[in-house]
């Protein structure tokens, strides 16, 4: 009796698994068999056509904006913050708050996100639908996965390493500069390609920060649409769901590229140690 | 004869004491943050409750929404949200954990380094692409093989919210599987227990905070989903009383609309993003305690 | 810097009658939070003398060694009452630790060198006390490295990775390091312990050498290193000074029972 429900729960274990495989495959390959077909030179670097036909080079150069703006902000503050939380600060109601406030910030919803980039940095600091509003509410929603990954790396430099530092009569600063910030390198670079990974999948906060212009931005005050939010209007407004699977190729390439990026890292820091 | 001591060093404290400040300023920022999202939200969305003689109650149990008449209700979306986030648990959270089984405990090793980066790969994928996959596969299967009218329901929300979540509960549960110590096993399997005895009665017992931590994060994600929402969810204004029924959650009311939206109606919609921001409020304090649990 | 220590509130501290007295502690108690882990330590620690401080684990030898350089501020919730004097100078009442740790060069347990070249490495400290002219780095490179005998063994390969060299090298890289920035007190705490007998001879050989230019203050859990290579010693018992005195009395007639027992092995 006992054999039996073992084979039973360890058929149950493989169906779950191989239709995890299926789900998955089926659609990455969706995917890749409805976008191929438009997948060539121009549609990467052509120009958008609202009739049809065109590029999706001007998404492409808002997305990177996008990105840029918001790791130039973000990383300093987040690797700043963990070097805070790490290294300076003292156990006590202050580093609670700010821990609680690193972790809430974790758990908001995009929407929520874009909402408060609507009211804050589109209409109380007169943005307006603009890719800098975007890139400022992109900036807060990184900022904890910037930090958290940055705290990881600085608890892995050895304790050793600032002793042997400071014991030679250099500051804090010097320490964390020369020797700690330098061993922690590979950690925070792989934080930097997550938050990549997270601008370029995030859709809700910069749809209604960024707005929905489909030309190529003229500079960081105009509204523009990223990659994700032109995969989701294309569905949405016109259900070209070819167009829409070819962005989504693109996207998926990204992401793929980055995955092996951070992996690579973290085994170079792997083997570091 | 120390070579190095008669320079003053008021410079380094200074510059130590600054940088000290800098970083401190840095780690504020996100509290800052989060106190200008939640002021700024809750500002804009309690005006008309506070200001304008709205009722917060009948907001949050009325059934009607009709902005042009003033009338705004969203308990059919919180019943919405509310369905689609407990139904797509209902799929997603055995198929999702039984992988992560799977991929800790019997699978081989080279399906292992296969699988495992391709559902990571997947947890990265953005999410819109599953709603663009939704409203291309799934409802026109719903649509043609249940014989709906429209394919756009409850039921497709369930279903690709489940697939979306999916790749978050493998990887998260997986990883506590793994921590769970082998001597865990090694204990149960030398009293003669079976591997899938022990697996089911030790080591998923073991690695129950985890778990429950990798379910918190997807019922997050399936709760705050809005644009592969939008696609499939038909977006009427009813509560659903069949998983066919086209409906609206909360987060898809607020993105449907804000970008015509004004006064009254505009801060109705950051009121329903209040309510919204609740529902996470509660989940991030359930995870809270599960992980101090987990602490301990 | 941030200092979690507390300044003595009295200083009747009167100079001492030993001349030769570099390093000077009265009354010096330490405590982490509410645990108390130094009482009331009082010795003199003479010039250009090697001091070794003895003790079964955990009897605060070590706590004191970083006392005298203030490495002990690192750590939260750690304060101090009583003095130190180096040099007649109450090393707790200035906060120039920068100073202090300059003029106090120390050696760790476990070889901790950075991950950089080994010439990285020693010129670390003087690049950071300002030096930037390329041949003054050199010579003191060269100097500190042939100060710890591991000129000859280094010297080819000044500009590969100190992670590379063995472990008893990098000690006396580490101790080079120490010397690159011209100490005069050098503190080391247990710097043997994670060497092969080879090469703890070869560090207690430079010990020896050491002792002409630089006082030193050795914690050990070798008794026969202690025996070998110091001038006095002390014995820590519960965070508390036991016994003080030359190493020759210590070791044939010590006048605590404790310490007899300890020195012949009875516990610890």
């Amino acid at each position: 009796m006992n054999k039996v429900k073992d084979h039973l729960l360890q058929g149950i274990l493989w169906i779950s698994a191989i239709l995890t495989i299926v789900i998955l495959v089926t659609i990455i390959g969706f995917i890749f068999l409805k976008g191929y077909k438009l997948m060539n030179i121009s549609f990467i670097f052509g120009d958008y056509s609202p009739t049809g036909g065109g590029g999706i080079w001007p998404m492409i150069i808002t997305t990177i904006y996008t990105i840029m703006i918001s790791l130039v902000i973000a990383t300093p503050i987040g690797v700043f913050a963990a070097v805070y939380l790490q290294e300076y600060a003292k156990q006590g109601r202050l580093v609670r708050m700010i821990r609680f406030a690193t972790e809430s910030l974790t758990g908001i919803p995009s929407i929520i996100y874009g909402l408060f980039g609507a009211v804050f940095f589109v209409a109380t600091l007169n943005f307006g639908m603009s890719i800098i509003s975007a890139s400022l509410t992109l900036t807060i929603i990184i900022l904890p996965v910037v930090i958290r990954t940055t705290e990881e790396a600085l608890k892995t430099v050895p304790q050793s390493y600032r002793e042997g530092s400071l014991a030679l009569g250099t500051t804090k600063l010097q320490t964390l500069l020369k020797v700690i910030l330098p061993s922690a390198v590979p950690g925070i670079l792989s934080g930097i390609i997550l938050s990549m990974g997270r601008i370029i999948g995030e859709s809700a906060a910069i749809f209604l920060t960024a707005g929905t212009v489909a030309a190529l931005p003229e500079g960081i005050f105009s509204s523009a649409r990223t990659l994700t939010v032109h995969s989701y209007l294309v569905t949405q407004e016109a259900g070209d769901i070819e167009l829409a699977s070819a962005i989504g190729i693109v996207l998926i390439v990204i992401i793929f590229v980055l995955n092996l990026t951070a992996t690579y890292i973290s085994n170079k820091l792997n083997k570091a140690d | 004869m120390s070579g190095f001591m008669e320079k003053s060093n008021r410079r380094k404290y200074f510059l130590e004491k600054l940088s000290g400040k800098l970083f401190l300023i840095c780690a504020f920022i996100s509290v800052i943050s989060l106190a200008l999202i939640i002021s700024f939200v809750f500002f804009k969305g309690f005006r008309p409750f506070v200001a304008e003689g709205y009722n917060f109650i009948q907001f949050l149990l009325g059934y009607d929404w009709v902005p042009g008449e003033g009338h705004f209700g969203v308990f059919p979306m919180i019943v919405t949200s509310l369905y689609a986030t407990i139904g797509a648990l209902i799929i997603g959270v055995p198929i999702g954990l039984f992988t992560a089984v799977f991929l800790a405990e019997i699978a081989p090793k080279p399906i292992v380094k296969i699988l495992s980066p391709a559902v990571q790969l997947l947890a990265g994928i953005p999410s819109v692409l599953f709603g663009v996959f939704g409203l291309a596969v799934i409802v026109p299967f719903l649509q043609n093989y249940l014989g709906l009218a429209k394919g756009q329901s409850l039921i497709a929300v369930i279903i690709v919210l489940a697939i979306m979540m999916l790749p978050t509960i493998v990887t998260v549960s997986e990883t506590a599987i793994r921590s769970v110590p082998q001597s865990y096993r090694e204990g149960s399997l030398a009293l003669g227990v079976s591997e899938m005895r022990t697996i089911f009665k030790v080591v998923i017992p073991a690695a129950k905070s985890g778990i429950m931590a990798a379910i918190v994060l997807g019922m997050g994600r399936a709760i705050g989903e809005t644009m592969a929402v939008i696609l499939v969810a038909g977006n009427s204004l009813m509560i659903p009383t069949s998983l066919t029924d086209s409906v609206r959650p909360l987060t898809t009311n607020i993105a449907l609309e804000m970008g015509y939206a004004a006064g009254i109606h505009q801060e109705m919609l950051f009121a329903t993003g209040i309510v919204l921001f609740s529902f996470i409020l509660i989940l991030n304090f359930i995870l809270a305690k599960i992980s101090a649990k987990g602490g301990q | 810097m941030k200092t979690a220590v507390q300044l003595p509130k009295n200083n009747s501290f009167q100079p001492q009658n030993n001349k030769n007295a570099k390093i000077s502690v009265h009354n010096f108690n330490l405590f982490y939070g509410e645990k108390q882990a130094l009482f009331d330590i009082s010795l003199d620690i003479n010039e250009k003398e090697i001091t070794a401080l003895i003790g079964p684990s955990g009897c605060g030898k070590s706590t004191f060694l970083r006392s005298i350089n203030r490495m002990n501020d690192l750590i939260d919730n750690v304060k101090v009452s009583g003095e130190i004097f180096i040099d007649n100078e109450n090393i707790y009442r200035s906060n120039d630790v920068i100073k202090l740790r300059t003029k106090v060069g120390m050696v760790f347990q476990k070889p901790n060198l950075f991950p950089m070249s080994i010439y990285d490495n020693v010129a670390y400290g003087p690049r950071m006390h300002g030096i930037k002219n390329k041949k003054v780095l050199n010579h003191i490179v060269e100097e500190s490295l042939r100060g710890a005998a591991i000129w000859d063994e280094v010297k080819d390969r000044l500009k590969s990775s100190a992670l590379g060299l063995s472990g008893g090298q990098q000690q006396r890289v580490c101790i080079a390091r120490a010397i690159a920035m011209k100490p005069e007190v050098i503190l080391m705490d247990e710097p043997t312990s994670a060497l092969d007998p080879i090469s703890t001879l070869k560090v207690e050989e430079l010990l020896s050498q050491m002792k002409e230019n630089y006082t030193i203050v050795i914690v050990t859990h070798n008794m026969q290193q202690a025996a070998r290579v110091s001038d006095r010693t002390a014995f820590f018992l519960n965070g508390e000074v036991i016994e003080y005195d030359t190493t020759d009395t210590i070791f044939s007639v010590p006048k605590d029972k404790r310490t007899e027992e300890y020195i012949t092995g009875r516990f610890g």
